[in-house]
Protein backbone atom coordinates (compact mmCIF):
# COMPACT_ATOMS: atom_id res chain seq x y z
CA UNK A 1 0.00 0.00 0.00
CA UNK A 2 2.95 2.31 0.68
CA UNK A 3 3.83 2.84 -2.96
CA UNK A 4 0.27 3.43 -4.08
CA UNK A 5 0.22 6.80 -5.85
CA UNK A 6 -1.94 9.40 -4.19
CA UNK A 7 -4.86 10.45 -6.35
CA UNK A 8 -6.27 13.86 -5.58
CA UNK A 9 -6.29 15.24 -2.05
CA UNK A 10 -6.47 13.21 1.15
CA UNK A 11 -9.61 13.24 3.29
CA UNK A 12 -7.81 15.37 5.87
CA UNK A 13 -6.90 17.99 3.28
CA UNK A 14 -10.49 18.11 2.06
CA UNK A 15 -11.75 18.33 5.65
CA UNK A 16 -9.53 21.35 6.34
CA UNK A 17 -10.44 22.87 2.97
CA UNK A 18 -14.15 22.50 3.66
CA UNK A 19 -14.01 23.46 7.33
CA UNK A 20 -10.91 25.55 7.78
CA UNK A 21 -9.99 26.18 11.43
CA UNK A 22 -9.05 29.61 12.75
CA UNK A 23 -9.80 31.72 9.69
CA UNK A 24 -9.30 35.46 10.02
CA UNK A 25 -6.98 37.88 11.75
CA UNK A 26 -6.14 38.01 15.45
CA UNK A 27 -7.02 41.41 16.87
CA UNK A 28 -4.00 43.46 18.00
CA UNK A 29 -1.74 40.68 16.78
CA UNK A 30 1.61 40.30 18.52
CA UNK A 31 3.17 38.78 15.44
CA UNK A 32 2.31 38.73 11.72
CA UNK A 33 3.77 36.41 9.10
CA UNK A 34 3.09 36.94 5.41
CA UNK A 35 4.71 34.59 2.90
CA UNK A 36 4.26 33.73 -0.76
CA UNK A 37 3.21 35.90 -3.58
CA UNK A 38 -0.09 36.27 -5.42
CA UNK A 39 1.87 36.14 -8.70
CA UNK A 40 2.77 32.53 -7.89
CA UNK A 41 -0.77 31.78 -6.83
CA UNK A 42 -0.18 31.44 -3.10
CA UNK A 43 -0.20 34.04 -0.36
CA UNK A 44 -0.48 33.12 3.30
CA UNK A 45 -0.93 35.30 6.34
CA UNK A 46 -0.64 34.05 9.92
CA UNK A 47 -1.35 36.30 12.92
CA UNK A 48 -0.60 35.28 16.51
CA UNK A 49 -1.33 36.39 20.06
CA UNK A 50 1.42 35.50 22.54
CA UNK A 51 1.34 35.35 26.35
CA UNK A 52 4.37 34.19 28.35
CA UNK A 53 5.92 32.85 25.17
CA UNK A 54 2.88 30.68 24.49
CA UNK A 55 0.66 31.08 21.42
CA UNK A 56 -2.74 31.82 22.91
CA UNK A 57 -4.48 32.64 19.64
CA UNK A 58 -3.63 32.11 16.00
CA UNK A 59 -5.52 32.83 12.79
CA UNK A 60 -4.80 32.58 9.08
CA UNK A 61 -5.85 33.99 5.74
CA UNK A 62 -4.90 32.39 2.43
CA UNK A 63 -5.08 33.19 -1.24
CA UNK A 64 -4.38 29.94 -3.02
CA UNK A 65 -5.38 26.45 -3.95
CA UNK A 66 -7.01 23.77 -1.82
CA UNK A 67 -3.79 22.59 -0.24
CA UNK A 68 -2.71 26.16 0.51
CA UNK A 69 -5.90 26.66 2.50
CA UNK A 70 -5.67 23.24 4.19
CA UNK A 71 -2.02 23.60 5.22
CA UNK A 72 -2.66 27.02 6.72
CA UNK A 73 -5.63 25.71 8.64
CA UNK A 74 -3.58 22.73 9.86
CA UNK A 75 -0.65 24.84 11.01
CA UNK A 76 -2.93 26.97 13.16
CA UNK A 77 -4.20 23.78 14.84
CA UNK A 78 -0.68 22.49 15.39
CA UNK A 79 0.62 25.77 16.84
CA UNK A 80 -2.33 26.75 19.02
CA UNK A 81 -1.35 26.65 22.72
CA UNK A 82 2.27 25.77 21.96
CA UNK A 83 5.35 27.40 23.45
CA UNK A 84 7.15 29.51 20.83
CA UNK A 85 10.24 27.29 20.92
CA UNK A 86 8.07 24.28 20.21
CA UNK A 87 6.07 26.04 17.52
CA UNK A 88 9.29 26.99 15.77
CA UNK A 89 10.10 23.31 15.34
CA UNK A 90 6.95 22.65 13.28
CA UNK A 91 8.11 21.91 9.73
CA UNK A 92 6.47 21.80 6.32
CA UNK A 93 6.82 18.03 6.51
CA UNK A 94 4.94 17.94 9.84
CA UNK A 95 2.08 19.85 8.29
CA UNK A 96 1.99 17.55 5.27
CA UNK A 97 2.14 14.47 7.51
CA UNK A 98 -0.72 15.69 9.69
CA UNK A 99 -2.76 16.15 6.52
CA UNK A 100 -2.05 12.54 5.51
CA UNK A 101 0.18 13.71 2.70
CA UNK A 102 0.03 16.23 -0.12
CA UNK A 103 0.35 15.60 -3.85
CA UNK A 104 4.10 15.80 -4.66
CA UNK A 105 3.68 18.86 -6.87
CA UNK A 106 2.10 20.73 -3.94
CA UNK A 107 4.83 19.98 -1.41
CA UNK A 108 6.78 23.14 -2.26
CA UNK A 109 4.45 25.71 -3.76
CA UNK A 110 1.43 25.27 -1.53
CA UNK A 111 3.07 24.26 1.69
CA UNK A 112 4.08 27.66 3.00
CA UNK A 113 2.07 27.53 6.20
CA UNK A 114 4.97 26.53 8.46
CA UNK A 115 7.02 29.38 6.96
CA UNK A 116 4.22 31.84 7.68
CA UNK A 117 4.01 30.60 11.27
CA UNK A 118 7.78 30.94 11.76
CA UNK A 119 7.68 34.43 10.27
CA UNK A 120 4.89 35.45 12.66
CA UNK A 121 6.90 34.17 15.62
CA UNK A 122 10.07 35.92 14.46
CA UNK A 123 8.07 39.11 13.94
CA UNK A 124 6.85 38.85 17.53
CA UNK A 125 10.37 38.19 18.85
CA UNK A 126 11.82 41.12 16.89
CA UNK A 127 9.14 43.47 18.24
CA UNK A 128 9.77 42.24 21.76
CA UNK A 129 13.51 42.76 21.41
CA UNK A 130 12.94 46.30 20.18
CA UNK A 131 10.59 47.00 23.08
CA UNK A 132 13.24 45.70 25.49
CA UNK A 133 15.86 47.95 23.88
CA UNK A 134 13.60 50.97 24.08
CA UNK A 135 12.87 50.19 27.71
CA UNK A 136 16.58 49.85 28.43
CA UNK B 1 -24.75 17.12 -10.51
CA UNK B 2 -24.23 19.99 -12.93
CA UNK B 3 -21.42 19.02 -15.25
CA UNK B 4 -19.90 22.06 -16.95
CA UNK B 5 -16.61 20.69 -18.19
CA UNK B 6 -17.51 19.31 -21.60
CA UNK B 7 -14.31 20.73 -23.07
CA UNK B 8 -12.32 18.34 -20.86
CA UNK B 9 -14.42 15.24 -21.37
CA UNK B 10 -17.77 14.56 -22.97
CA UNK B 11 -20.07 11.73 -21.97
CA UNK B 12 -20.53 9.32 -24.85
CA UNK B 13 -23.93 9.85 -26.42
CA UNK B 14 -26.02 6.73 -25.58
CA UNK B 15 -27.07 6.46 -29.24
CA UNK B 16 -23.40 6.42 -30.21
CA UNK B 17 -22.61 3.69 -27.72
CA UNK B 18 -25.63 1.64 -28.87
CA UNK B 19 -24.38 1.98 -32.45
CA UNK B 20 -20.69 1.30 -31.86
CA UNK B 21 -20.59 -1.38 -29.17
CA UNK B 22 -21.05 -4.17 -31.72
CA UNK B 23 -17.47 -3.35 -32.82
CA UNK B 24 -16.21 -4.37 -29.41
CA UNK B 25 -18.43 -7.44 -29.20
CA UNK B 26 -19.43 -9.46 -32.27
CA UNK B 27 -17.70 -7.39 -34.97
CA UNK B 28 -14.17 -7.53 -33.66
CA UNK B 29 -12.30 -8.33 -36.88
CA UNK B 30 -9.22 -6.51 -38.12
CA UNK B 31 -10.18 -4.17 -40.99
CA UNK B 32 -7.10 -5.33 -42.89
CA UNK B 33 -8.26 -8.97 -42.94
CA UNK B 34 -9.88 -10.18 -46.13
CA UNK B 35 -12.50 -12.49 -44.63
CA UNK B 36 -16.00 -11.24 -43.91
CA UNK B 37 -15.32 -10.45 -40.28
CA UNK B 38 -12.56 -8.09 -41.41
CA UNK B 39 -14.42 -6.61 -44.34
CA UNK B 40 -17.36 -5.66 -42.14
CA UNK B 41 -15.13 -3.60 -39.87
CA UNK B 42 -13.41 -2.08 -42.92
CA UNK B 43 -16.87 -0.98 -44.07
CA UNK B 44 -17.53 0.50 -40.64
CA UNK B 45 -14.30 2.53 -40.75
CA UNK B 46 -15.06 3.82 -44.25
CA UNK B 47 -18.64 4.70 -43.31
CA UNK B 48 -17.28 6.65 -40.35
CA UNK B 49 -14.82 8.41 -42.63
CA UNK B 50 -17.74 9.49 -44.78
CA UNK B 51 -19.66 10.88 -41.81
CA UNK B 52 -16.68 12.79 -40.44
CA UNK B 53 -15.94 14.16 -43.92
CA UNK B 54 -19.56 15.23 -44.28
CA UNK B 55 -19.59 17.06 -40.94
CA UNK B 56 -16.90 19.45 -42.15
CA UNK B 57 -17.77 19.13 -45.87
CA UNK B 58 -14.39 18.00 -47.10
CA UNK B 59 -15.68 16.77 -50.44
CA UNK B 60 -13.43 13.74 -50.75
CA UNK B 61 -13.72 11.45 -47.68
CA UNK B 62 -10.22 10.14 -48.38
CA UNK B 63 -8.88 13.45 -47.08
CA UNK B 64 -9.76 12.23 -43.55
CA UNK B 65 -7.08 10.25 -41.68
CA UNK B 66 -8.09 8.60 -38.43
CA UNK B 67 -5.73 8.82 -35.47
CA UNK B 68 -5.95 7.93 -31.79
CA UNK B 69 -6.42 11.39 -30.29
CA UNK B 70 -6.51 15.08 -31.16
CA UNK B 71 -3.00 15.28 -29.71
CA UNK B 72 -1.89 12.72 -32.26
CA UNK B 73 -3.65 14.57 -35.09
CA UNK B 74 -1.89 17.77 -34.07
CA UNK B 75 1.45 15.95 -33.96
CA UNK B 76 0.86 14.50 -37.41
CA UNK B 77 -0.14 17.93 -38.73
CA UNK B 78 2.76 19.86 -37.22
CA UNK B 79 5.59 17.35 -37.33
CA UNK B 80 4.45 15.45 -40.41
CA UNK B 81 4.01 18.60 -42.49
CA UNK B 82 7.16 20.36 -41.28
CA UNK B 83 9.39 17.33 -41.79
CA UNK B 84 7.96 16.56 -45.23
CA UNK B 85 8.37 20.15 -46.44
CA UNK B 86 11.65 21.07 -44.75
CA UNK B 87 13.40 21.65 -48.07
CA UNK B 88 10.96 24.46 -48.86
CA UNK B 89 11.71 26.28 -45.65
CA UNK B 90 12.10 25.90 -41.93
CA UNK B 91 9.87 28.53 -40.39
CA UNK B 92 6.70 27.68 -38.47
CA UNK B 93 4.19 30.19 -37.08
CA UNK B 94 1.90 29.22 -34.25
CA UNK B 95 -0.65 31.42 -32.52
CA UNK B 96 0.14 32.26 -28.90
CA UNK B 97 -3.05 30.54 -27.68
CA UNK B 98 -2.63 27.13 -29.29
CA UNK B 99 -3.30 23.96 -27.35
CA UNK B 100 -0.31 22.35 -25.68
CA UNK B 101 -0.49 19.49 -28.21
CA UNK B 102 0.29 22.02 -30.95
CA UNK B 103 2.76 24.04 -28.89
CA UNK B 104 4.92 21.14 -27.80
CA UNK B 105 5.45 19.46 -31.19
CA UNK B 106 6.30 22.92 -32.57
CA UNK B 107 8.81 23.55 -29.76
CA UNK B 108 10.25 20.12 -30.38
CA UNK B 109 10.80 21.00 -34.06
CA UNK B 110 12.51 24.21 -32.94
CA UNK B 111 15.04 22.08 -31.09
CA UNK B 112 15.59 20.17 -34.32
CA UNK B 113 16.55 23.32 -36.22
CA UNK B 114 13.21 24.77 -37.31
CA UNK B 115 12.47 28.42 -36.67
CA UNK B 116 9.39 28.98 -34.49
CA UNK B 117 7.51 32.22 -34.00
CA UNK B 118 4.38 32.87 -31.95
CA UNK B 119 1.67 35.10 -33.39
CA UNK B 120 0.22 37.39 -30.73
CA UNK B 121 -3.51 37.76 -30.08
CA UNK B 122 -5.53 40.74 -28.87
CA UNK B 123 -7.12 40.92 -25.41
CA UNK B 124 -10.07 38.83 -26.67
CA UNK B 125 -7.83 36.17 -28.15
CA UNK B 126 -8.25 37.16 -31.81
CA UNK B 127 -5.10 36.47 -33.83
CA UNK B 128 -3.26 39.63 -34.88
CA UNK B 129 -3.43 39.46 -38.69
CA UNK B 130 -0.85 42.21 -39.13
CA UNK B 131 1.63 40.31 -36.98
CA UNK B 132 0.80 37.15 -38.89
CA UNK B 133 1.48 38.88 -42.19
CA UNK B 134 4.74 40.28 -40.85
CA UNK B 135 5.81 36.86 -39.61
CA UNK B 136 5.22 35.14 -42.94
CA UNK B 137 8.40 34.91 -44.98
CA UNK B 138 9.31 32.79 -48.02
CA UNK B 139 10.85 30.43 -45.46
CA UNK B 140 7.49 29.85 -43.73
CA UNK B 141 6.05 26.43 -44.48
CA UNK B 142 3.34 26.04 -41.86
CA UNK B 143 1.01 28.17 -39.73
CA UNK B 144 -1.20 26.77 -36.97
CA UNK B 145 -4.20 28.69 -35.63
CA UNK B 146 -7.08 27.15 -33.67
CA UNK B 147 -10.59 27.45 -35.10
CA UNK B 148 -11.79 28.34 -31.63
CA UNK B 149 -9.99 28.30 -28.32
CA UNK B 150 -11.02 25.78 -25.69
CA UNK B 151 -10.07 27.97 -22.71
CA UNK B 152 -11.59 31.31 -23.68
CA UNK B 153 -14.08 30.24 -26.35
CA UNK B 154 -12.93 32.81 -28.90
CA UNK B 155 -13.62 31.93 -32.54
CA UNK B 156 -10.88 33.06 -34.92
CA UNK B 157 -11.43 34.85 -38.25
CA UNK B 158 -10.14 31.69 -39.91
CA UNK B 159 -11.03 32.69 -43.46
CA UNK B 160 -8.90 35.83 -43.25
CA UNK B 161 -6.12 33.85 -41.61
CA UNK B 162 -6.26 31.36 -44.48
CA UNK B 163 -6.14 34.11 -47.10
CA UNK B 164 -3.07 35.71 -45.54
CA UNK B 165 -1.30 32.35 -45.09
CA UNK B 166 -1.98 31.23 -48.66
CA UNK B 167 -0.88 34.51 -50.18
CA UNK B 168 2.48 33.78 -48.59
CA UNK B 169 2.48 30.23 -49.91
CA UNK B 170 2.42 28.44 -46.56
CA UNK B 171 0.14 25.68 -45.28
CA UNK B 172 -2.51 26.39 -42.65
CA UNK B 173 -3.25 23.88 -39.92
CA UNK B 174 -6.38 24.51 -37.86
CA UNK B 175 -7.13 22.75 -34.60
CA UNK B 176 -10.93 22.48 -34.63
CA UNK B 177 -11.21 20.21 -31.58
CA UNK B 178 -13.26 22.75 -29.63
CA UNK B 179 -15.20 24.12 -32.60
CA UNK B 180 -16.34 21.04 -34.52
CA UNK B 181 -19.89 20.05 -33.70
CA UNK B 182 -20.48 23.48 -32.13
CA UNK B 183 -20.25 25.79 -35.10
CA UNK B 184 -20.52 24.92 -38.79
CA UNK B 185 -17.24 24.19 -40.53
CA UNK B 186 -17.26 23.99 -44.32
CA UNK B 187 -13.90 23.09 -45.78
CA UNK B 188 -15.10 23.53 -49.35
CA UNK B 189 -15.95 27.15 -48.62
CA UNK B 190 -13.30 27.97 -46.03
CA UNK B 191 -10.80 27.22 -48.71
CA UNK B 192 -7.87 28.43 -46.65
CA UNK B 193 -7.60 25.32 -44.51
CA UNK B 194 -5.03 22.68 -45.46
CA UNK B 195 -5.08 20.56 -42.32
CA UNK B 196 -7.82 20.31 -39.70
CA UNK B 197 -7.82 18.45 -36.39
CA UNK B 198 -11.03 16.84 -35.13
CA UNK B 199 -11.60 14.92 -31.90
CA UNK B 200 -14.06 12.05 -31.48
CA UNK B 201 -14.83 12.63 -27.82
CA UNK B 202 -15.52 16.31 -28.36
CA UNK B 203 -18.32 15.27 -30.72
CA UNK B 204 -19.80 12.87 -28.17
CA UNK B 205 -17.97 9.78 -29.34
CA UNK B 206 -15.71 7.53 -27.27
CA UNK B 207 -12.13 8.51 -26.54
CA UNK B 208 -9.56 6.78 -28.71
CA UNK B 209 -10.47 8.19 -32.11
CA UNK B 210 -9.71 11.51 -33.73
CA UNK B 211 -9.07 12.66 -37.27
CA UNK B 212 -6.85 14.87 -39.34
CA UNK B 213 -8.21 16.34 -42.54
CA UNK B 214 -5.46 16.73 -45.12
CA UNK B 215 -6.42 18.72 -48.19
CA UNK B 216 -5.62 16.67 -51.30
CA UNK B 217 -2.19 17.65 -52.58
CA UNK B 218 -0.82 18.73 -49.20
CA UNK B 219 2.34 16.79 -48.48
CA UNK B 220 2.56 15.20 -45.04
CA UNK B 221 4.76 12.39 -43.83
CA UNK B 222 3.90 9.75 -41.26
CA UNK B 223 5.08 10.19 -37.70
CA UNK B 224 3.96 6.65 -36.83
CA UNK B 225 5.65 4.17 -39.15
CA UNK B 226 4.37 0.62 -39.12
CA UNK B 227 1.89 -1.46 -41.08
CA UNK B 228 0.83 1.41 -43.31
CA UNK B 229 -2.82 1.82 -42.31
CA UNK B 230 -4.60 5.09 -43.13
CA UNK B 231 -2.77 5.60 -46.44
CA UNK B 232 0.51 5.05 -44.67
CA UNK B 233 -0.01 8.16 -42.56
CA UNK B 234 -1.04 6.47 -39.34
CA UNK B 235 0.00 2.91 -38.83
CA UNK B 236 -1.64 0.74 -36.22
CA UNK B 237 -4.72 -1.48 -36.33
CA UNK B 238 -7.75 0.77 -36.47
CA UNK B 239 -9.72 1.31 -33.26
CA UNK B 240 -12.93 0.36 -35.02
CA UNK B 241 -15.18 0.85 -31.99
CA UNK B 242 -13.95 4.41 -31.37
CA UNK B 243 -13.83 5.29 -35.08
CA UNK B 244 -17.35 3.97 -35.69
CA UNK B 245 -18.46 5.93 -32.63
CA UNK B 246 -16.82 9.07 -33.91
CA UNK B 247 -18.58 8.60 -37.24
CA UNK B 248 -21.96 8.20 -35.60
CA UNK B 249 -21.29 11.18 -33.33
CA UNK B 250 -20.36 13.24 -36.40
CA UNK B 251 -23.56 12.17 -38.15
CA UNK B 252 -25.67 13.19 -35.15
CA UNK B 253 -23.77 16.46 -34.76
CA UNK B 254 -24.35 17.37 -38.41
CA UNK B 255 -28.07 16.74 -37.96
CA UNK B 256 -28.62 18.25 -34.52
CA UNK B 257 -25.94 20.90 -34.05
CA UNK B 258 -27.98 23.92 -35.11
CA UNK B 259 -30.87 23.23 -32.71
CA UNK B 260 -28.71 22.00 -29.84
CA UNK B 261 -26.34 24.94 -30.04
CA UNK B 262 -29.22 27.42 -30.13
CA UNK B 263 -30.49 25.76 -26.94
CA UNK B 264 -27.10 25.74 -25.22
CA UNK B 265 -26.31 29.28 -26.26
CA UNK B 266 -29.50 30.59 -24.65
CA UNK B 267 -28.51 28.90 -21.38
CA UNK B 268 -24.92 30.08 -21.73
CA UNK B 269 -25.96 33.70 -22.33
CA UNK B 270 -28.04 33.72 -19.14
CA UNK B 271 -25.24 32.06 -17.23
CA UNK B 272 -22.74 34.71 -18.30
CA UNK B 273 -25.18 37.48 -17.43
CA UNK B 274 -25.84 36.14 -13.94
CA UNK B 275 -22.26 35.24 -13.08
CA UNK B 276 -21.01 38.66 -14.18
CA UNK B 277 -23.25 40.22 -11.52
CA UNK B 278 -20.75 38.93 -8.96
CA UNK B 279 -18.36 41.69 -7.83
CA UNK B 280 -14.96 41.79 -9.50
CA UNK B 281 -15.90 39.10 -11.99
CA UNK B 282 -14.95 39.39 -15.64
CA UNK B 283 -15.47 37.49 -18.87
CA UNK B 284 -12.40 36.10 -20.57
CA UNK B 285 -12.35 35.73 -24.34
CA UNK B 286 -14.53 37.46 -26.90
CA UNK B 287 -18.00 38.64 -25.84
CA UNK B 288 -19.68 37.72 -29.15
CA UNK B 289 -17.19 35.86 -31.35
CA UNK B 290 -17.24 32.84 -29.08
CA UNK B 291 -18.35 29.21 -29.09
CA UNK B 292 -22.06 28.95 -28.23
CA UNK B 293 -21.58 26.51 -25.33
CA UNK B 294 -18.62 28.27 -23.77
CA UNK B 295 -18.42 30.62 -20.77
CA UNK B 296 -15.14 31.64 -19.16
CA UNK B 297 -14.50 34.01 -16.29
CA UNK B 298 -11.95 35.44 -13.96
CA UNK B 299 -12.44 36.44 -10.35
CA UNK B 300 -10.13 38.76 -8.47
CA UNK B 301 -8.42 37.87 -5.17
CA UNK B 302 -9.15 34.13 -5.28
CA UNK B 303 -7.58 31.14 -6.95
CA UNK B 304 -9.10 28.80 -9.54
CA UNK B 305 -8.29 25.43 -8.04
CA UNK B 306 -10.00 26.29 -4.78
CA UNK B 307 -13.00 27.58 -6.77
CA UNK B 308 -13.09 24.25 -8.63
CA UNK B 309 -12.86 22.23 -5.39
CA UNK B 310 -15.44 24.37 -3.64
CA UNK B 311 -17.97 24.04 -6.48
CA UNK B 312 -17.42 20.29 -6.67
CA UNK B 313 -17.48 19.59 -2.94
CA UNK B 314 -20.35 21.79 -1.83
CA UNK B 315 -22.49 22.00 -4.97
CA UNK B 316 -21.55 18.99 -7.15
CA UNK B 317 -20.72 21.34 -10.03
CA UNK B 318 -17.75 20.47 -12.23
CA UNK B 319 -15.78 23.22 -13.97
CA UNK B 320 -12.24 23.80 -15.26
CA UNK B 321 -9.63 26.43 -14.47
CA UNK B 322 -6.49 27.80 -16.08
CA UNK B 323 -4.89 28.36 -12.71
CA UNK B 324 -1.29 27.31 -12.26
CA UNK B 325 -2.25 25.15 -9.31
CA UNK B 326 -3.98 22.60 -11.50
CA UNK B 327 -1.27 22.38 -14.14
CA UNK B 328 1.63 19.96 -14.08
CA UNK B 329 4.09 22.77 -14.71
CA UNK B 330 2.65 25.09 -12.04
CA UNK B 331 2.53 27.81 -14.70
CA UNK B 332 -0.75 29.62 -15.27
CA UNK B 333 -2.43 29.10 -18.63
CA UNK B 334 -0.39 30.49 -21.53
CA UNK B 335 -3.70 31.42 -23.17
CA UNK B 336 -4.69 33.74 -20.33
CA UNK B 337 -1.23 35.32 -20.28
CA UNK B 338 -1.39 35.77 -24.08
CA UNK B 339 -4.62 37.79 -23.80
CA UNK B 340 -2.84 40.08 -21.38
CA UNK B 341 -3.96 38.86 -17.99
CA UNK B 342 -1.41 39.15 -15.19
CA UNK B 343 -0.35 35.97 -13.40
CA UNK B 344 -2.48 37.05 -10.47
CA UNK B 345 -5.56 37.44 -12.68
CA UNK B 346 -4.91 34.18 -14.51
CA UNK B 347 -4.94 32.26 -11.22
CA UNK B 348 -8.59 33.15 -10.64
CA UNK B 349 -9.97 31.75 -13.89
CA UNK B 350 -12.94 29.43 -14.36
CA UNK B 351 -14.10 27.75 -17.57
CA UNK B 352 -17.63 26.40 -17.99
CA UNK B 353 -18.51 24.41 -21.10
CA UNK B 354 -22.08 23.25 -21.58
CA UNK B 355 -23.47 20.06 -23.04
CA UNK B 356 -26.69 18.17 -23.60
CA UNK B 357 -27.33 17.51 -19.91
CA UNK B 358 -27.45 21.20 -19.00
CA UNK B 359 -30.78 22.96 -18.69
CA UNK B 360 -31.92 26.50 -18.09
CA UNK B 361 -32.69 25.49 -14.48
CA UNK B 362 -28.94 25.04 -13.97
CA UNK B 363 -28.30 28.74 -14.50
CA UNK B 364 -29.65 30.04 -11.21
CA UNK B 365 -28.17 27.13 -9.25
CA UNK B 366 -24.71 27.62 -10.77
CA UNK B 367 -24.79 31.41 -10.45
CA UNK B 368 -25.82 31.16 -6.77
CA UNK B 369 -23.18 28.51 -6.11
CA UNK B 370 -20.59 30.65 -7.81
CA UNK B 371 -21.57 33.67 -5.71
CA UNK B 372 -21.34 31.66 -2.48
CA UNK B 373 -18.04 30.12 -3.53
CA UNK B 374 -16.49 33.45 -4.40
CA UNK B 375 -17.77 34.96 -1.15
CA UNK B 376 -16.41 32.13 0.99
CA UNK B 377 -12.98 32.10 -0.65
CA UNK B 378 -12.68 35.88 -0.57
CA UNK B 379 -13.53 35.65 3.13
CA UNK B 380 -10.44 33.47 3.56
CA UNK B 381 -8.24 35.54 1.22
CA UNK B 382 -5.82 38.12 2.64
CA UNK B 383 -6.03 40.19 -0.55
Amino acid sequence: MEDRPQIGYSKRVMDHFMNPRNVGEVEDADGVGLVGNPVCGDLMQVTIKVEDDVITDIKFKTFGCGSAIATASMVTELAMGKHLDEALTITRQDVANELEGLPPVKMHCSNLAADALHEAIEDYQKKKKKEAEVAA
Amino acid sequence: MVYLDHASAMPVDPRVLAFARRYLEEEFGNPSSLYDRGLSTRRAVEAARGEVAALVNTGDPRSIVFTGSATESNNLAIRGTALRNRRKGKKILVSAIEHISVMNPAKDLQKQGFELEFIPVDRYGIVDLTALEAGLTPETILVSVNYANDEIGTVEPIREVGRVVHEAGAYLHVNATAAAGRIPIDLQQEDGIDLLTLSGNDLGGPRGAAALYIRPGVKVQSVMPGGGQERGLRSGTENVFAIAGMGEAARLAAREMADEMEREQAIRDRLIREVLEIEEAGLTGHPTERLPHHASFRFSRIEGESILLNLDTFFDIQVATGSACTSRTLEPSHVLLAIGLTHEQAHGSVVMTLGRSNTVADVRYVADAMRETVGRLRGISPL
